[in-house]
């Protein structure tokens, strides 16, 4: 039945086009959204009400104790008296201890400019070195920050970190002299002449630091404490470990079976201890086993025993970049000659260490997380300042969230932005183009 | 020139080749490295030998027969202040394997179902478990454990609370009871027969274990599909409940009550048990998702595609294709979490929890003043586990890998 002539008695033809009509009501914004992403199966519709019902709880707990926070008060019973039995906390404790919480409670407190310029310099110190855009000269920076950020903590004469710096700088004249010849001899004079230079400055330094007094006040280490001491012990321990580290990681995969066999001995002792253990170490054993007239402070001690415990674990990590390497890369070295200092400085190292960048980033987030336990052996670090004299003192005795919240949260500044940074910097170092 | 090979001249040993023959510069350089370290160590030797003798003091491990003279809170196995240094440090190795061993299985369970919810196509819980997981990773565990371990002593009511008629905290059914003091969970009363009871509870599991495998091999063999959720709640349940009625209920449970100041019965479960398996389970719970997230991302998505394609639902996907092929991924890198978390266990001294740092490496040392001796042993132990923990899980990651031809 074929009735398309005009004649026919058609009840309805449409001559013109329907304008477009919006999607229906569950296709289209939010609902849409909703329906796709919290609602869509009757287990995730149950999960999605799950937790929404947790972060309901998490805010109701939490946000009346932000809001009705008392930042001024003297002690934790006037905090109490203000509130009036409201639900509130008492970050008056932040106000009336910042100090000791960042810097330790026997840092000279007119003295707090000092760490704090350190801190600061320390990223323009870091900028170079983490950002490659930036200009390279910035580097200068980078090569005397240890030496001054050392004389703006620990004070002293400025002659001391002067010639510190002299010696290294004299141990390079040395290396670019005899570079040309081979690199052991470069390298030993290297370290012949920077000893040398050392052992003379040593009678210079009285003379110079009495005829030319530029020095600032001594603190001693003992005083050093707070967030200060976790960010000094982080900062050094990760500066030390990572080239010991590297000549671990070479020892491991060298050919030489006794030095592979130092290496994997001392990998895995000390990746098979907790930390703790070696802080004990640290703390009352590794003085029996120093020479009786050397007198190690504390800190030091600390700092050798993180510093090793830290170069084992990147140890690990540059040998996953190192057998991460396709076996080309080092036969072509070879077969262009180069000698084992030669390839591993040119081609092999500058590729397993970008390869390496997460996990050393990752070493490194744990490393300072795990600068907190030398509150362990009773040092006064961040968590060692709020156990110890804050939260014993009678003033702020029952103040526990408002102190370990905040310490929390400037460890969670740091480390997230480490790992955001290392993300970046994965990002773009990837030369493989996808 | 008749002979084209030119032969490299024959010298005879020359002292200069130590160094410059590459044939016998490695033995140099070995040669030197041994020599430093046999004098590093003597060095290290000789200091200590001088400044003991200095101190007056000797090495000698006749220290852990003497009386401990000190007390444990939470004892494992029996233990008084009489007993030697030695049972004090083995009681400290009882409580330290229990913390780790709950920690480990608690963190598995957290870290698969954070990972997997992390992956999750529903926005809000994907966004918490992201929140979780950074949260935990990037605060230092130390601080976890003190917050947990303030929680616990803080902010809950303590015993005196529960008195009286109008007593501001109750306890959960009857049973449990949270106070600042620790948990009080109710202990099992073995009555005669009972071991009856938890031989048929053995046998049950057992038999569970035997349905499953007869119904994958049903599965590979004919294709049937048996069902096997509710027949193992079944057997895992029905014959251990039956035969508790059959024997007369031969296993009781001493409830805690409240006598005088303190509470009664029950196993009392301390605070910082608590706090220290929290956290260290929260803590390492966090790292284990993310492993268990890049196992799973590591699977291709054609995997899960040809899966959907045979008509496999989202929970078998995910149970039959991907997480036996992710699981491969996920294991090593889950030994060294198992590991972590039992070296972090080893911050128990700073809740006051006594596990072998705390009595060898805490309480015994000071006591002593046998530094070297006590630090030595307690490395020994936990490079043991560590090695131990290493080679049990190489087996099972052995027996899991794929099997290449």
């Amino acid at each position: 039945m074929s009735d398309t002539n005009a004649n026919s008695t058609v009840a309805f033809v449409r001559h013109d086009t329907i304008p477009e009509r919006e999607p229906p009501l569950g296709e289209r914004g939010l609902i849409k959204w909703l329906r796709e992403n919290l609602f869509s199966s009757v287990t995730n519709g149950v999960l999605t009400v799950l937790s929404l019902w947790a972060i309901y709880l998490i805010l109701a707990a939490s946000l009346p104790w932000l809001l009705n926070g008392i930042w001024d008060a003297p002690s934790i019973r006037d905090c109490r008296t203000i509130l009036d039995g409201a639900r509130g906390g008492c970050f008056a404790v932040l106000t009336e201890r910042w100090n000791q919480l960042l810097f330790g409670f026997q840092y000279p407190s007119d003295q707090y400019w000092r760490p704090t310029l350190a801190f600061i310099l320390l990223f323009v110190a870091f900028a170079p070195v983490m950002f490659y855009k930036l200009p390279r000269k910035l580097l200068i920076m980078t090569a005397v920050y240890p030496f001054l950020g050392y004389w703006l903590i620990w004070g002293g004469s400025i002659w001391v970190p002067v010639f510190a710096a002299g010696g290294f700088v004299a141990g390079y004249m040395v290396y670019r002299q005899f570079i040309t010849r081979s690199f052991a001899i470069a390298f030993f004079g290297a370290i012949v002449g920077a000893f040398v230079f050392w052992w003379i400055a040593d009678f210079i330094t009285p003379v110079l630091a009495n005829l030319i007094p530029i020095e600032l006040e001594f603190v001693k280490s003992r005083q050093v404490g707070g967030f200060m001491l976790n960010m000094i012990l982080g900062v050094v321990c990760l500066s030390l470990a990572l080239p010991l580290g590297i000549i671990l990681a070479l020892g491991r995969q060298s050919s030489m079976p006794i030095i592979k066999w130092i290496c994997v001995v001392f990998i895995e002792f000390v990746r098979g201890v907790p930390l703790i253990t070696l802080l004990f170490v640290a703390n009352v054993v590794l003085a029996y086993f120093l020479p009786p007239e050397a007198n190690f402070d504390l800190v030091v001690r600390v700092i050798i025993m993180i510093t090793l415990f830290a170069a084992a674990y990147i140890a690990e990590v540059i040998r996953g970049g190192l057998a991460a390497l396709p076996t080309g890369q080092y036969e072509a070295a070879d077969s262009l000659g180069l000698d084992y200092a030669q390839s591993m400085r040119l081609i092999i190292l500058p590729q397993a260490l970008k390869i390496s960048i997460p996990g050393i980033v990752n070493v490194a987030v744990g490393l300072f997380k795990d600068t907190t336990l030398v509150s362990v052996i009773s040092m006064f670090d961040l968590v060692g300042m709020i156990r110890g004299p804050i939260l014993s003192s009678t003033d702020w005795n029952g103040v526990y969230w408002e102190l370990f919240g905040f310490a929390a949260l400037l460890f969670f500044i740091m480390c997230y932005g480490i790992s955001q940074y290392s993300q970046w910097l994965e990002r773009q170092l990837a030369t493989d183009h996808r | 020139m008749s002979n084209t090979t030119d032969l490299p001249p024959q010298t005879s040993f020359k002292l200069s080749m130590l160094i410059n023959d590459t044939r016998y510069r490695s033995l140099t350089f070995q040669f030197i490295a041994l020599l430093g370290l046999c004098f590093f160590i003597a060095w290290l030797i000789s200091n200590a030998v001088v400044n003991l003798e200095n101190l007056g003091q000797d090495i000698s491990y006749k220290f852990l027969g003497n009386p401990a003279g000190y007390d444990i809170n939470q004892q494992p196995i029996s233990f008084s202040s009489q007993d030697t240094h030695l049972r004090a440090a083995f009681v400290g190795v009882l409580n330290t394997l229990i913390v780790a061993f709950l920690g480990c299985i608690t963190a598995t369970i957290l870290g698969v179902f954070a990972g997997v919810l992390r992956l999750s196509n529903n926005w809000v819980v994907s966004k918490l478990m992201a929140v979780y997981v950074e949260a935990f990773r990037n605060v230092p565990v130390l601080i976890w454990i003190l917050i947990i371990f303030s929680i616990m002593t803080v902010s809950l009511p303590g015993p005196r609370s529960f008195r009286g008629d109008n007593a501001t905290a109750t306890m959960l059914f009857d049973a449990f009871a949270f106070t600042n003091r620790g948990v009080y969970v109710p202990a099992p009363v073995w009555g005669s027969g009972s071991l009856i009871v938890v031989l048929t509870f053995v046998l049950s599991v057992i038999a569970m274990i035997a349905y499953r495998r007869y119904a994958t091999k049903v599965l590979y063999d004919t294709g049937r599909l048996l069902p096997t959720l509710w027949p193992s709640i079944a057997i895992f349940f029905l014959p251990t409940i039956l035969m508790f009625f059959i024997m007369g209920r031969p296993i009781g449970l001493d409830y805690p009550e409240l006598r005088g100041f303190n509470f009664q019965g029950g196993i009392q479960v301390r605070g910082s048990l608590i706090a220290l398996w929290f956290a260290l389970s929260l803590y390492t719970g966090a790292f284990i998702a993310e492993n268990v997230r890049a196992g799973i991302m590591a699977i291709s998505k054609g995997q899960t595609e040809a899966a959907g394609a045979l008509g496999l639902r989202p929970n078998r996907i995910m149970n039959l294709v991907i997480l036996p092929q992710a699981l491969r991924i996920i294991i090593p890198p889950l030994i060294s979490q198992y590991l972590n978390l039992t070296k972090n266990s080893s911050l128990a001294i700073a809740v006051g929890y006594m596990d072998v740092t705390g009595t060898l490496g805490g309480i015994t040392l000071n006591q002593t003043g046998r530094a070297i001796e006590a630090v030595l042993l307690l490395m020994l132990f936990y490079l043991l586990i560590s090695l131990g923990i290493s080679a049990i899980m190489n087996v099972y990651n052995n027996a899991v890998k794929l099997k290449e031809r």
